[in-house]
């Protein structure tokens, strides 16, 4: 059922992959952002939607490894290999310390505890002045050299860069869901005593999720601490981590391609919205409550019944 | 000596005014089960009505009547149209009540501007008493009789009153109490509104301390949500022990590790969940 029809998919690859010699190399950059969140919001789908564990500090998976990747650019070298595996390396141990904490508890606690855990990194990050510059951040992270033929300051070359992840994290995350692995997860998600008695050990199972999630939040963490060049300590807040959660719900929680739907959705309004008005913030508050009241399943559902209508499959 | 006196005695006046932030985040979120983030936005918005009825008519009396009725009628609107449809349902509680933070926060900042203001305190309470070679505001003392009050009067209503019984009742057993003739949804709103409003009333007392400015709500929200994590889920003790330990840490960790200060609070409360997931008082 999670099987995207074949054609949009020859379809949404082909326009991918030429779309940067069509936009203005503004919305090159907007895709661009839309990518590195849409790769943000799988992951959280994979505890959220696969896994039913919804978290409300997955902020601090794609903040750690965001700072990981300022930090060593900025104060020791500007090397691509070394600031990815150092990204994903740490939002991986950050997931693999608070994946033991907090799966301890369910529901509401849940949530508290990982928005709790979220919020102690918020707060090193914005009272340890010397170490991660406080509330100012870390201002032009450089982007890495890959050598004379590859830069990637310019829109276009970091636009594939950034397309290279996206494809191999829906390519895995598509392996992931579909696996064995992947439908424990679901049946963990529908009913966890029942799982347990036919003998599945849901804690390592659910840790595994947290851990898997944890890391592709870290790629898209690293993804954009080398897009804008600046972290800081809202990267880590509550508010990113509120509106990855939106991004999910209003694509369609537990589908894969939903979450890059709702990041490309959200992404796009805030970009829309933010020109024309100050009052921003107030409409995307409207958005959130709407999505509640008139998308509660996400818009994946209802846009692949009504193409299948049509005929394409 | 006497500076830890004083920092003593803010500490504790700084838990007091946590306590009545947290005490009505424990009902809505600890008791009523609804992961209620605007709570943050009923302290903003109360401590803004507050003020501007302050300026109208002089009086901190009438600016708390009117903030926490205010705040009061607005979250009997929101539990009504909105929570009531997501009941047991908590990311669609997070998206709705995120959504209002931001709604609420933006009007706000609409409304009354993005400087920092401050509610003039009562001027029964504006002076300060020496204490050994410094002075100590009088208003951080009426903070702590306050707050010993609310807390007592809470806790009397919740054991020693029969809507204290209903209430309990309809949250550990809402179909048992609904069968025993108690209108449920009717109590459920009544907290839910109460439990706005304590931090409305929250946000009144605190005005001419912490001061209102845009961003508050997400603050005071953050550091209600440590509290009631700390002191458990649902009990008024633990929101008043762990508003005590807060400030203290609050406190204490400005003056010692000004580089790590929120640290101070977010750290130890880490810990207390290491050694007991549910805080110091809560059920589970």
């Amino acid at each position: 059922m999670n099987r995207a029809p074949i054609s949009l998919l020859v379809f949404s690859v082909v326009v991918l992959v030429f779309l940067p010699t069509i936009l203005p190399s503004y919305y090159v950059g907007l895709v661009v952002r839309m990518l590195i969140f849409a790769i943000f919001a799988m992951s959280l789908d994979l505890l959220m939607g696969y896994t039913g564990l919804p978290s409300l500090g997955h902020a601090a998976f794609l903040g750690v490894a965001a700072y990981a990747v300022g930090i060593f650019s900025l104060r020791v070298m500007n090397n691509l290999i070394i600031s990815l595996a150092l990204g994903l390396g740490v939002a991986l141990i950050t997931a693999a310390v608070f994946g033991v904490l907090v799966l301890r508890a369910r529901g509401s606690q849940f949530l508290m505890l990982t928005l709790a855990l979220s919020q102690v990194l918020w707060g090193i990050a914005f009272n340890w002045k010397s170490f991660t510059g406080g509330d100012d951040g870390l201002p032009r992270i450089p982007r890495p050299q890959l050598g004379m033929f590859l830069d990637l300051s310019g829109a276009i070359n970091f636009y594939y860069f950034t397309l290279m992840f996206f494809a191999v994290a829906v390519v895995t995350m598509y392996l992931i869901v579909n696996s064995p692995f992947g439908m424990s997860l679901e049946g963990i998600r529908e009913s966890e005593t029942r799982m347990r008695a036919l003998g599945y050990n849901v804690w390592l199972h659910q840790y595994l999720a947290y851990l898997i999630s944890g890391a592709f939040a870290g790629l898209a963490g690293v993804l954009f601490a080398f897009f804008d060049g600046f972290v800081s300590p809202s990267d880590l807040h509550i508010v990113t981590s509120a509106k990855v959660i939106l991004m999910v719900v209003l694509g369609g929680a537990g589908t894969l391609f939903g979450p890059v739907l709702g990041a490309v959705m959200i992404v796009a309004l805030e970009n829309l919205v933010s020109a024309y008005t100050q009052r921003w913030l107030t409409i995307l508050g409207v958005i959130y409550v709407l999505v509640v009241l008139f998308a509660p399943g996400g818009l994946y559902g209802p846009i692949r019944r009504s193409l299948r209508k049509w005929g394409i499959q | 000596m006497t500076i830890w006196a004083i920092q003593l005695l803010n500490a504790i006046s700084y838990g007091m005014l946590l306590f009545l932030l947290a005490s009505g985040l424990t009902l809505t979120l600890g008791l009523m089960k609804i992961t209620n983030l605007t709570h943050g936005s009923y302290f903003l918005l109360g401590g803004y009505v507050g003020l501007t009825v302050a300026k109208i008519t002089d009086s901190f009396v009438l600016a708390i009547l009117a903030g926490t009725v205010a705040v009061g009628i607005l979250a009997v609107f929101i539990q009504r149209f909105l929570l009531n449809r997501v009941l047991q349902d908590e990311v669609s509680q997070i998206l709705i009540t995120f959504g209002l933070l931001f709604l609420f926060g933006d009007l706000a900042l609409g409304t009354w501007g993005g400087a920092p203001q401050t509610i003039p305190k009562p001027p029964l309470f504006a002076s300060s008493f020496p204490v050994g070679g410094v002075t100590f505001p009088t208003y951080r003392l009426l903070l702590v009789a306050l707050g010993v009050l609310i807390a007592l009067f809470l806790w009397w209503f919740q054991e020693g009153t029969r809507v204290g019984a209903v209430v309990r009742a309809s949250v550990d057993d809402a179909e048992m109490a609904q069968a025993s003739g108690v209108n449920v949804p009717l109590v459920m709103t009544g907290v839910f509104a109460l439990g706005a409003s304590l931090a409305a009333l929250a946000g009144i007392l605190g005005g001419p301390l912490v001061g209102l400015y845009p961003g508050a709500d997400l603050d005071a929200l953050l550091l209600a949500m440590v509290v009631v994590i700390v002191g458990g889920l649902g009990s008024l003790k633990g929101a008043f022990v762990g508003a005590m330990v807060v400030g203290l840490l609050d406190t204490l960790g400005r003056v010692l590790l000004p580089e790590l200060s929120l640290f101070a609070v977010f750290a130890p409360m880490a810990v207390i969940l290491l050694v007991r997931p549910g805080g110091l008082f809560g059920r589970t």
